[in-house]
């Protein structure tokens, strides 16, 4: 069984980021990336299950800039067989992501994708649903549990009321949570052998799929600062409060 | 807790701009290193030594290593974090890959020791000390005793110790007492008591590999009838499995000043029938096979000096930055501010800063030096670099490691009363500090190995070579206005210092051996303090061409140029007053009678 893992290159979590004077986006000149943490996670559970001798190989895919090849060898140094980067400048949203992604399960024919739920960057959360629709595959995100057996995987979702498990055919598509696994630190033999797996780059003309954005951002701002709170003098104006000037209630 | 955060940037600005890590890439069998390949390492070293090791480091602290019966139990999740370094492979970075190590270059391998330091102290004695066992059977070892440690060192399986010191031979190691006792089946059986053994006893793995000075029956007085033997904690059977328990035991471990988590065993040997071992090189040439390691050890704790001031000075920044306390001066009624907005807070900071930084520097080139020393095809090229690392070994020890009890105690200033309370953790660092200008020979060990054997011997040839390149830096800033004179200005200073000192040595070293080396730590402590602002300044001018390319991350530059500025006014400008030492010191520290003091 193959697995095909996405994983994204963003913004390190520990950075803080700065919205650029012009509001045009946030600035990431000379600021530190890394791999998405819920596609690490990702990774991670795919490693395991190739460990566990459920997956025969998993195949990591990125698609941006020529940098991305640093967190498709980060993924290889955690257990990854191979890469694939599809290489464009162009700024990508989810919809042409889960198009590549399509293009690609298409041709390497995995029994699984696993995704990270959603890119701490722009936080969309929507390529694994759209990649799945794209399928017509089923989906079960935000798994904090995975068990793969018989062709068929037991997922358990994290949602509001608690847990919920669910059983799906595959092909699928699952998205991880932050509970599903702690990613290892990557051995240094594996750093180093990760440098000699293949790594194949192809560009999205060559998978037939147009990339160009269909939604344009108008403005980025930064999130109003917090303003100084008021005292109140009893419960009936906090109550009053609330609902007349927060309307939270 | 106290974070660590592995200062990924800068390493990688020195190891690409000033210590050449192209050119050590270019070097036979390092053709698999790549700035990709370093910077992975890097990125994965930094979130080992800031995610597992750095969190264990108060506890260690605190908890300290425990003898009982003599059994050493490490610190509460030492054992796991150790399997987890050793899985990760990070015990075989350095190694020949003979026996399963990477075989990376010591630039490399210089930049992740920093951290494992950096991050924890106590911990990272044992792969270094376990390094040093193996780079001496690597040496002087015999296939079969190769075959039967190393792999199992390298992969961090089983550790290794040097057992050097015994009570009346510190310092002077011709006074060691240890008999070994040939048996005949070529085994010998060694009786003595050492002390001082890092890692001696404990309980992270199922073996230790000690490697101990001993003498032969026959063996001539002094340090001419020492030899080193192997003698493991227990008996290695056939198969490579541990196996009968040999006659060498833990008495006890000290109670230290610091580093409590490194246990310090008082190992005792033969005391029910003699420890087995066997022989590493020829009989009675112990010493000179620590000799020839000893740069490595040496180098080694120069980087615990730097590592510990990196810590220490991040410590330090971030309860400068939480701290609020006063006005802004200058601003009426202002509101409370940072303390890091105090202008003395901010130079102690830049002073930790900037000779972290200038440690870095000088640490690291002389790491690319030492590739290029053991792996240049050319020779010429190799004797140079060797005698640069030669000389610049004592500096790199001695500077590092007594500045970084000067910085770790500026950064328990920057903390006020709370730097003097345990549980903020600053003065841990002050206190693991103070072990490094002491173990491994102790700073007037290096500055006397400085001005005899390294300057004197060689009537000053290479340290002549280095001040022309000194010179080279300085006419290149010469020739800019800004920053860059003052810099120029204190380097040129600086250099001429040395000069003055280096000629007091060589016309007094044979004249009045005494005089000298009144003034040899003093020069150390100078020539350490020029060499970072050469380094300092080689990568303002480095800095200046980036912005002037619009290149990277300008901030990172502006503060390059910014923080050589301080340094040069603040810390070249010392170089003067000690070389006024060096020359005219003697007079005043020798002239008392005993009974005076």
């Amino acid at each position: 069984m193959k697995i095909l893992v996405p994983v994204k290159r963003v913004v390190d979590y520990n950075v803080k980021v700065r919205v650029k004077a012009d509001g045009t986006g946030v600035d990431i000149a000379s600021v530190k990336m890394s791999m998405n943490p819920f596609d690490e996670i990702a990774v991670e559970e795919a490693v395991r299950l190739k460990e566990a001798g459920v997956a025969a190989e998993v195949v990591a895919v990125s698609c941006g800039i020529a940098a991305c090849q640093e967190t498709l060898r980060a993924a290889m140094a955690i257990g990854a067989d191979r890469g694939i980067l599809v290489e464009t400048d162009v700024d990508l949203q989810p919809l042409a992501v889960a198009k590549l992604l399509k293009a690609l399960t298409d041709k390497e024919a995995p029994q699984v994708v696993i995704c990270g739920k959603q890119a701490i960057d722009d936080d969309a959360n929507q390529t694994g649903q759209m990649l799945a629709a794209l399928n017509g595959w089923p989906q079960a995100t935000f798994a904090s549990k995975v068990t793969i057996a018989d062709g068929k995987a037991a997922v358990t979702r994290e949602i509001d009321g608690g847990l919920e498990t669910l059983e799906l055919s595959l092909p699928a598509v699952i998205t991880t949570d932050l509970r599903l696994n702690e990613p290892r630190y990557a051995t240094l033999p594996n750093i180093m052998k990760a440098k000699k797996k293949p790594l194949e780059i192809v560009k999205p003309d060559e998978l037939g799929v147009d990339v160009a954005p269909r939604l344009s951002t108008l403005r980025v701002d930064e999130p109003p600062k917090r303003s100084a709170g008021v005292r109140v003098a009893d419960v009936a104006q906090l109550v009053d409060k609330l609902k007349n000037e927060a309307k939270v209630i | 807790m106290s974070q660590y955060t592995a200062p990924i940037r800068d390493m990688q600005f020195v190891m690409r701009e000033l210590a050449g890590l192209d050119a050590v890439a270019a070097l036979p069998g390092c053709e698999e290193v790549s700035p990709d390949l370093v910077d992975a390492i890097l990125e994965e070293a930094g979130k080992f030594a800031g995610g597992v090791l750095a969190p264990l480091n108060k506890i260690g602290d605190q908890h300290g290593a425990k003898w009982q019966d003599g059994k050493v139990t490490t610190v509460p999740g030492w054992k796991a974090a150790y399997e987890q370094f050793a899985e990760a492979g990070w015990t075989a970075l350095a190694c020949d890959p003979q026996y399963g190590g990477q075989g990376l270059p010591k630039l490399i391998s210089t930049a992740v020791m920093e951290m494992w330091k950096s991050a924890n102290m106590a911990f990272s004695l044992c792969p270094m000390l376990t390094n040093g066992a193996i780079e001496a059977l690597m040496l002087r070892g015999t296939d079969a005793q190769k075959d039967m440690y190393l792999p199992k060192m390298v992969s961090g399986e089983w550790t290794g110790t040097m057992n050097l010191t015994e009570p009346q031979a510190g310092s002077d190691l011709a006074a060691v007492r240890t008999r070994a006792e040939p048996q005949g089946d070529g085994t010998y059986k060694i009786f003595g008591q050492k002390i001082f053994i890092t890692y001696g006893e404990h309980d992270l793995t199922d073996n230790i590999i000690h490697l101990v000075l001993a003498r032969l029956p026959d063996a001539p007085e002094g340090v001419k009838g020492i030899s080193l033997f192997v003698v493991p904690k227990f008996l290695v059977n056939e198969d490579g499995s541990p196996g009968a328990r040999n006659d060498v035991h833990c008495v006890s471990i000290e109670h230290k000043l610091g580093i409590h988590a490194s246990p310090t065993a008082v190992l005792a040997f033969g005391d029910s029938g003699g420890a087995i071992g066997t022989l590493v090189g020829e009989p009675n040439r112990g010493l000179e096979y620590m000799f020839i390691m000893m740069n490595e050890a040496r180098f080694a704790v120069g980087m615990e000096g730097l590592a510990l001031s990196e810590r220490a000075y991040q410590h330090a920044l971030q309860y400068a930055r939480d701290r609020i306390q006063g006005t802004e001066l200058g601003v009426r009624g202002g509101p409370k501010v940072s303390i890091l907005q105090h202008p003395d807070v901010r130079r102690m900071l830049m002073s930790m800063k900037s000779q972290t930084e200038a440690m870095r520097a000088l640490a690291y080139v002389v790491g690319a030096a030492t590739d290029l020393a053991h792996l240049h095809p050319d020779e010429g090229v190799r004797a140079r670099n060797q005698a640069f690392v030669d000389l610049m070994i004592p500096v790199v020890k001695g500077w590092c490691t007594e500045n970084s009890v000067d910085i770790a105690s500026t950064g328990v200033q920057v903390h006020g009363g709370m730097g003097f309370i345990e549980e903020t953790g600053a003065a841990q660092h002050l206190r693991d500090a103070r072990i490094t200008p002491i173990y491994e020979g102790t700073t007037a060990i290096q500055a006397n190995d400085l001005i005899g054997r390294k300057i004197a011997r060689e009537a000053g040839a290479t340290i002549q070579g280095v001040v022309a390149e000194m010179r080279k830096v300085q006419a290149e800033l010469a020739a800019k206005d800004g920053d860059f004179t003052a810099i120029g200005r204190a380097l040129g200073n600086g250099i001429q210092a040395v000069e003055e000192a280096v000629a007091y040595i060589l016309a007094t070293y044979n004249a009045d051996i005494k005089a000298a080396h009144v003034g040899s730590v003093p020069f150390l402590k100078l020539l350490g303090i020029v060499a970072g602002g050469w380094q300092m300044a080689r990568a303002a001018l480095v800095a200046e061409r980036k912005l002037a390319q619009g290149e990277g991350d300008a901030a990172f530059y502006q503060a390059k140029i910014v923080t050589a500025r301080f340094y040069a006014d603040h810390v070249l400008a010392q170089a003067s007053g000690l070389s006024y030492a060096v020359v005219n010191g003697a007079a005043g520290a020798l002239a008392l009678s005993d009974e005076q003091f």
